[in-house]
């Protein structure tokens, strides 16, 4: 039988469940989210830093887990090297896994990184807590040994996250700097299918004395207020005229360095199946999201404007620039995991940089 | 938005195997959708016991056939602007294909509303679709369509064996299946020429896993998936022949979006403006697919989606058809996002078929690539083990869940390699054998994750039959159990096995410990985004694996439990739907809230929208109690269901849960044979008589009483069909000694049998054991058919007064003595005047939905006013005052069941029914024959009569008279050919099938030379029994109109000979 252990949140409420993860105390924020796959992608994925991931899917673990294999030196099926959340807390859990790609149970894969894992959770009910309520933060605690709370929020994530040196991915004819804020492998997979190489930074590198023909925020964790150098960085890059494009947190920093205002949403937006809209159209994109924080529209400085829109609260989900080639979204066209629906904006970003470079 | 105001909707017609009810949740929806953008409505549709040809659900309503011809005659009545083709399954479709083709949709200036009508010809045309989907390099199997035997043995050399072999443009793989080698081929082919002139020889994928998407377009070019769902069974078995999990569980991420993207890159290509279906072939050991099918419409998938999901496919894609916008329709759910979006599940769907497989002689049981279900069910759980165990109990042939069944399959491995019906069953006998997971798979390939999950249920089963007593289960273990989907029944013959305590007693017991110990079910909401935004909807499930309801119960006694009919299935159908809806409505009307417990995904009752509380859940007795302790609802309606809910009436009565209406122990003392009779007898009304007996001496001995014929009903049987009719000492013998079981434990019922004996019918409504309203309706056919397979004319045309007025006296009488306060209904035998009760049920029957719509006064409506206890005023309408005449005919659905014998008797065979208006008999009658797929006979090609006894020979003489007066060629059979002959009628005789001489009737057939048959069945000798089934046979397999029932084919004659086509009057339903 499977150990007992208790999920505590911060307004005292208690879940027992049973351990299929690494059996230690932990503590985050916890935040559901609504997809029914792909939580290989999702359990390595920068951006849930900190986070107790609480899917609202019953059954987890189905299909095991694929190998770490690598392709131009990145992972082939993780969005990074490692699990990067806190803990997972599910419903039910397959140890008995089927898939022809899997090498590892989801449960020794959790305990293969140390992070633990409880089922026997009622998840609804939590993620009914957590809408009700908003995000809370959480804990986990096997064997009586509590850990304090902890908001991972109030910390740098991203320096928790991004690469601490750069390194160049592809041999293309256009340069990307790509500005590693706690990227997902699958924007660099998605921009090296055109031609372009990829030149991974730092989040606070300074990249504004290099060469290049675009600049790419990546996606990444917490709060964008925290990523004061991305921001003074980027404010530099739109006195220019280079593409740039934005994903999740990018697009936060993009609209910073624009002179918009951030806040923190209640419960973010975290699943496959967010409808996002084009202003003044019947245009629409099913969308993969994960966020707490969001633009204030209304902040936006008169010379960008709302390129999508959130179809379910109206929240905004990217911007463009009026006159130059800057556009960024909250949601993530590069999906894994979700749905592939934008990926073609991979394709805008490469053609203003083929503009760009043709007009130069 | 679509400049259309006048919108024709086509229906889908009786209920047959591969096209059941779904279509009427889809119709309902779509006309609900087009009534709110306030369009008029205008429905085609025979299928009298529907909810979408009900009051105020379209505008007008024709009982018509769904055929150009018809059609064009309403187009022309109703001038409408517009048709919609997608929302009654492939008739609709194939009959919107022929109008446009002949180009009436264009001469009278209807537009198609939706998905363009060359799109669906660029689906349904096996060949351009594989063409269609190469050029946007989707994968589709390799495959070539021939038109010629030949062409298909040359194709099969470069393909390879084995293969499959499809016929285009057919319901659910008719005429489809898996050959070897040349002479399967042959074979196959041949039979799948006379469906459709094209065939397609496709690679075989057998073993791959079958996925289906969901996808809806609008024309903005918005595409989502709102489903997706796999199949338990791998391909090789139809998906309506598979359990099928909703959402998938053993696809990854990159698999799900890379077919999902497949699905949109599709629908765009197709140019599909609402709904569509596309299935997949996914090889289980890479990341190879194949596209088999898309359909483009509305399909029972979809409907299985809806349900599954929440999001109503047909309700969007009817709005989308009218030009709207995914954003522009709310999310029926919610109601503060939009229908743009693809629901998030925190559940798991299992869709389980029901076969009647036992009902048919002679038909094969294997399940495989053509489908031969009748109904299905659909189970939500949080674990699979949860909703597969509730789901095999809702299937409902005696099942409990996958373990503690009383079930012993004599060779398992052949069961696993050859798939029945009962194949689940195996695979849970085989764990009892010491089969691991790995080797079930190399067998069934059915994916290891559903077999781990399987076999979890069957260890658990091990860990309670090794407890001693109920004290022996703890909280943990009991929680475990209930949270794997064990019933509390399952856990009690566990537990208790070998104790002489009742099953449902033993269920209590385990019922109170699980009250004692804390461990109740929960409540969640079925809401599409998984929580994410708060929900008002009413959509709800049970479930184990939870702890905390997701609504608050008021508990004021305002509420009112309707009990609904569970799985269609032969003798439950759409009928009682329609009888569920209707009393919803009216306990809504009435101002209390209805609480609908249903779990059948093809049902207008289990929509949402139709209840205050929908419960999608079991029903059985441990249910219903559940949510009777939750709801502490006013009372609960057990009569608008059918037999489930009447089979629970006493069960719940005992255990202190309210019955509204009739008393349950009156439904007892009428369900009982022995407690019935024993009424019966001291009111002095008749009954056949009928001894039930537990040996063949006794049997022998009351044999010798009553006299042959009598009927049997044995409560074991061995094969063949449960019921049955016995003429001679031979066939009482062969019954008895190798068909069933006469033992103490499997008494056998003997009935003696009425020959040429009319039937009659009554359904009423009583209040306190008051008649306040009834219908009388005669079967055209005489005892001897069953009364679901016969032909009901109502009100009744040919019966005496006296009759009339014995058959009212008989009524009032059991009434009263049943103090019946609800609907009832009972069959008698009426010869010369002399009533006998053969049946007698104190709920509504089948033939309430008909009734009501032909008085246009609603019998459900007055019961359920009754129940919930309100004063009533008789219906004073007799008769006379009914200017028209309704027929109901059966639908039959033998050409899918291979080999089964398509002749009628004690035992019901049909799958569904239609029923249509006529001024008089005739005309009524000859609408509803053309509407369950008789046509017109060519007088091209001839009509084979072989009239069977004297008797009937006789009676068909008139008819055959009139047919050669008509100009028609008559066939006959030796006997036949002789006495028309005799009496100046014109045939040519045909050989008997095994007679192997020229002119035979078996290559009449096949060359397509008859266009109608008659074959009355003679007796049960070996050689008729043998030469007439194959008549039979052949003419179901060539699709060549078959009439078993002498009075029955004289009727249709007569009305063919004087009406015809051209005198069927186009009245609409509000036009009587």
């Amino acid at each position: 039988m499977a150990k007992k252990a208790i999920l505590e949140l911060e307004d005292g409420t208690r879940y027992e469940g049973y351990s299929f993860g690494c059996e230690k105390s932990v503590a985050g924020e916890l935040v559901f989210y609504t997809a029914m796959t792909g939580y290989p992608e999702s359990l390595t994925d920068p951006s849930y830093k900190g986070q107790i991931l609480v899917p609202t899917s019953p059954m987890i673990g189905n299909y095991g887990v694929p190998g770490e294999d690598t392709v131009n030196g990145i992972a082939k099926f993780y969005e990074s090297e490692k699990i990067q959340c806190t803990a997972l807390v599910i419903t039910n859990y397959s140890e008995n896994y089927s898939h022809w790609d899997s090498k590892f149970s989801l449960g020794s894969w959790l305990r293969h990184w140390d992070v633990p894992g409880l089922y026997g959770i009622d998840t609804r009910a939590l993620t009914k807590k957590l809408r009700d309520c908003g995000s809370m933060l959480g804990r986990i605690i096997f064997d009586g040994e509590e850990v304090p709370f902890y908001d991972p929020n109030k910390e740098n994530l991203v320096a928790q996250v991004a690469t601490d040196k750069p390194f160049t991915v592809g041999e293309g004819r256009y340069k990307v700097v790509l500005v590693d804020c706690g990227k997902k492998n699958n924007i660099i997979r998605c921009l090296l299918k055109h031609d372009v190489t990829v030149k991974v930074v730092p989040w606070d590198y300074d990249f504004t004395n290099e060469e290049y023909d675009g600049l790419f925020l990546s996606n990444g964790p917490g709060d964008p207020a925290m990523c004061v150098a991305t921001v003074e960085h980027t404010r530099k890059a739109i006195e220019q005229d280079k593409p740039i494009m934005g994903i999740c947190l990018g697009h936060q920093i993009l609209a910073l360095a624009a002179g918009a205002k951030t806040y923190k949403l209640k419960y973010g937006h975290r699943g496959h199946n967010q409808p996002v809209i084009v202003p003044g159209t019947h245009k629409c994109f099913i969308t993969s999201q994960n966020h707490g924080f969001a633009l204030d529209e209304k902040t936006l400085p008169p010379d960008w404007e709302q390129m999508f829109v959130n179809l379910n609260d109206g929240t905004n989900e990217g911007i463009r620039h009026r006159s130059k080639p800057f556009f960024s979204t909250q949601f993530h066209p590069e999906a894994s995991s979700g749905p592939v629906d934008t990926e073609d904006l991979f394709a805008t970003f490469f053609n203003s940089m083929a503009d760009y470079g043709k007009g130069r | 938005m679509e400049k259309a105001d006048r919108i024709l909707l086509l229906g889908s017609g009786a209920l047959k195997i591969g096209q059941s009810g779904e279509f009427d949740y889809s119709g309902s929806q779509a006309l609900k959708a087009l009534r709110e953008e306030g369009k008029y409505t205008i429905l085609i549709n025979p299928n009298i016991a529907t909810m979408q040809t009900s009051e105020g659900i379209a505008d007008v309503v024709y009982f018509l056939p769904i055929t150009p011809y018809f059609v064009e005659k309403v187009i022309i009545k109703e001038k409408p602007d517009a048709i919609m083709l997608a929302f009654g399954g492939q008739t609709a479709l194939n009959c919107g294909v022929e109008l446009h083709t002949s180009g009436i949709l264009k001469k009278y200036g209807v537009k198609v509303l939706g998905t363009p009508v060359e799109a669906i010809i660029n689906t349904e045309d096996r060949e351009l679709f594989a063409e269609m989907l190469r050029s946007i390099d989707v994968k589709t199997p390799r495959s070539e369509a021939v038109n010629s035997i030949p062409e298909a043995l040359s194709v099969v050399k470069e393909i390879g064996y084995p293969v499959i072999v499809r016929a285009a443009y057919t319901l659910g793989g008719l005429g489809s299946g898996f050959c070897s080698n040349d002479d399967e081929l042959i074979k196959l082919a041949s039979t799948a020429f006379t469906y459709s002139p094209q065939i397609l020889i496709e690679e075989s994928l057998k073993g791959w896993k079958e996925i289906e998407y969901e996808v809806v377009r609008d024309c903005y070019d918005n595409c989502i998936t709102v489903c997706n769902m796999e199949n338990f069974d791998p391909l090789g078995i139809h998906t309506g022949e598979s359990i099928v999990v909703a959402p998938s569980q053993t696809l990854s991420d990159h698999e799900y979006h890379k077919v999902r993207q497949i699905a949109i890159k599709i629908i765009r290509h197709v140019g599909i403006i609402g709904e569509c279906n596309v299935q997949y072939a996914l090889d289980p050991d890479s990341d190879d697919y194949r596209v088999i099918e898309v359909n483009a419409r509305l399909s029972r998938s979809s409907a299985l989606a809806s349900k599954a999901t929440g999001y109503p496919l047909a309700f969007v894609a009817a709005k989308l058809g009218l030009g709207l916008g995914l954003d522009e329709i709310p999310n029926a759910v919610t109601r503060v996002t939009s229908a743009c979006f693809e629901p998030a599940l925190d559940y798991v769907v299992c869709k389980i078929p029901r076969w009647d497989l036992g009902k048919f002689e002679g038909v094969s049981k294997l399940i495989g690539s053509s489908m031969k279900s009748v109904g299905e069910v659909m189970s939500i759980g949080r674990t699979f083990e949860e909703a597969i165990q509730k789901g095999l109990r809702m299937v409902g042939q005696g099942m409990h869940g996958f373990v503690c069944n009383s079930i012993h399959i004599a060779d398992i491995d052949t069961e696993l390699n050859n798939p029945t019906d009962k194949r689940i069953f195996a695979i849970a006998q085989a764990f009892d054998e010491g089969y691991s997971v790995d080797r079930l798979h190399e067998i069934t390939k059915i994916d290891k994750w559903f077999l781990y999950r399987l076999e979890i249920i069957h260890r658990y089963r091990n860990r309670l039959r090794a407890l001693e007593s109920v004290d022996d289960l703890d909280a943990e273990l009991l929680r475990g159990a209930k949270q794997m989907g064990f019933s509390d029944y399952q856990i009690g013959s566990t537990i208790f096995r070998g104790k002489d305590i009742d099953p449902h007693g033993k269920g209590d017991l385990i019922r109170a410990r699980r009250k004692e110990l804390g461990i109740l079910p929960c409540v969640k909401q079925i809401d599409t985004l998984a929580g994410e935004y708060p929900a008002l909807t009413n959509y709800l499930y049970i479930t184990y694996n939870g702890d905390e309801n997701d609504i608050n119960f008021e508990r004021d006694g305002k509420s009112v439990v309707v009990l609904g009919s569970g799985a269609y299935r032969i003798g439950s159908s759409v009928e009682f739907d329609w009888c569920g809806v209707t009393a919803v409505k009216k306990i809504q009307e009435l101002g209390y809230r209805a609480i609908m417990i249903n779990y059948n995904p093809e049902t207008v009752s289990t929509d949402y929208d139709v209840c205050d509380r929908l419960f999608f859940d079991e029903l059985t007795l441990e249910r219903v109690l559940d949510i009777c302790d939750m709801e502490a609802p006013l009372g609960v309606v057990v009569s608008t269901g059918g037999q489930i809910p009447n089979n629970l009436a006493l069960l719940l009565d005992r255990r202190g849960v309210r019955i509204l209406g009739t008393p349950a122990q009156s439904i007892d003392m009428a369900e009982d044979r022995q407690k019935f009779s024993q009424l019966c007898d001291p009111l002095g009304i008749d009954q056949p008589r009928w001894r039930e007996l537990t040996s063949i001496g006794d049997i022998y001995n009351f044999v010798d009483e009553v006299g042959l014929p009598v009927m049997i009903r044995p409560s074991y049987v061995l094969s063949g069909a449960a019921m049955r009719v016995v003429s001679s000492a031979d066939e009482l013998e062969n019954a008895l000694n190798n068909a069933a079981v006469v033992s103490q434990e499997h008494p056998v019922v003997v009935t003696e049998f009425m020959q040429r004996t009319k039937e009659v019918e009554i359904d009423a409504v009583a209040q306190n054991g008051v008649i306040k309203c009834y219908a009388i309706s005669e079967h055209i056919e005489f005892a001897g058919v069953h009364s679901g397979d016969a032909t009901v004319v109502f009100p009744a045309q040919k019966l005496y007064y006296e009759t009339i007025r014995g058959i009212i006296r008989i009524s009032r009488k059991l009434a009263a003595a049943l103090n019946i306060s609800g609907p009832f209904n009972i069959q008698f035998l009426a010869k010369e005047n002399a009533l006998k009760v053969i049946e007698c049920n104190l709920r509504a029957s089948r033939s309430f939905p008909f009734v009501s719509k032909i008085t246009k006064f609603n019998l459900i409506g007055m019961a359920t006013e009754i129940m919930l206890g309100r004063e009533v005023e008789p219906f004073g309408k007799t008769f006379a005052d009914i200017d028209y005449v309704g027929v109901k005919c059966s639908q039959f659905s033998f050409a899918r069941l291979l080999k089964a014998d398509p002749v009628l008797g004690v035992d019901m065979a049909s799958t569904g029914e239609v029923a249509c208006i006529g001024d008089n008999y005739h005309e009524a009658l000859l609408k509803s024959m053309l509407s369950v797929g008789h046509r017109i006979p060519s007088k091209d090609k001839g009509i084979l009569v072989s009239s069977g006894p004297a008797y009937s020979k006789v009676e068909m003489l008139e008819a055959c008279e009139m047919l050669a007066a008509k100009g028609y060629k008559l066939y006959a059979t030796g006997g036949t050919a002789k006495f028309l002959e005799e009496h100046g009628v014109p045939a040519e005789m045909l050989q008997w099938p095994d007679a192997e001489v020229e002119p035979n009737i078996i290559d009449y057939l096949v060359n397509q030379k008859i266009d109608l048959v008659i074959n009355i069945p003679k007796n049960h000798s070996a050689r008729e029994l043998s030469n007439g089934y194959r008549i039979r046979r052949t003419a179901v397999d060539h699709n060549i109109p078959l009439i078993t029932n002498s009075r029955l084919a004289r009727a249709y004659i007569y009305a063919i000979c004087t009406i015809g086509l051209e005198g069927l009057s186009i009245n609409s339903w509000e036009e009587y």
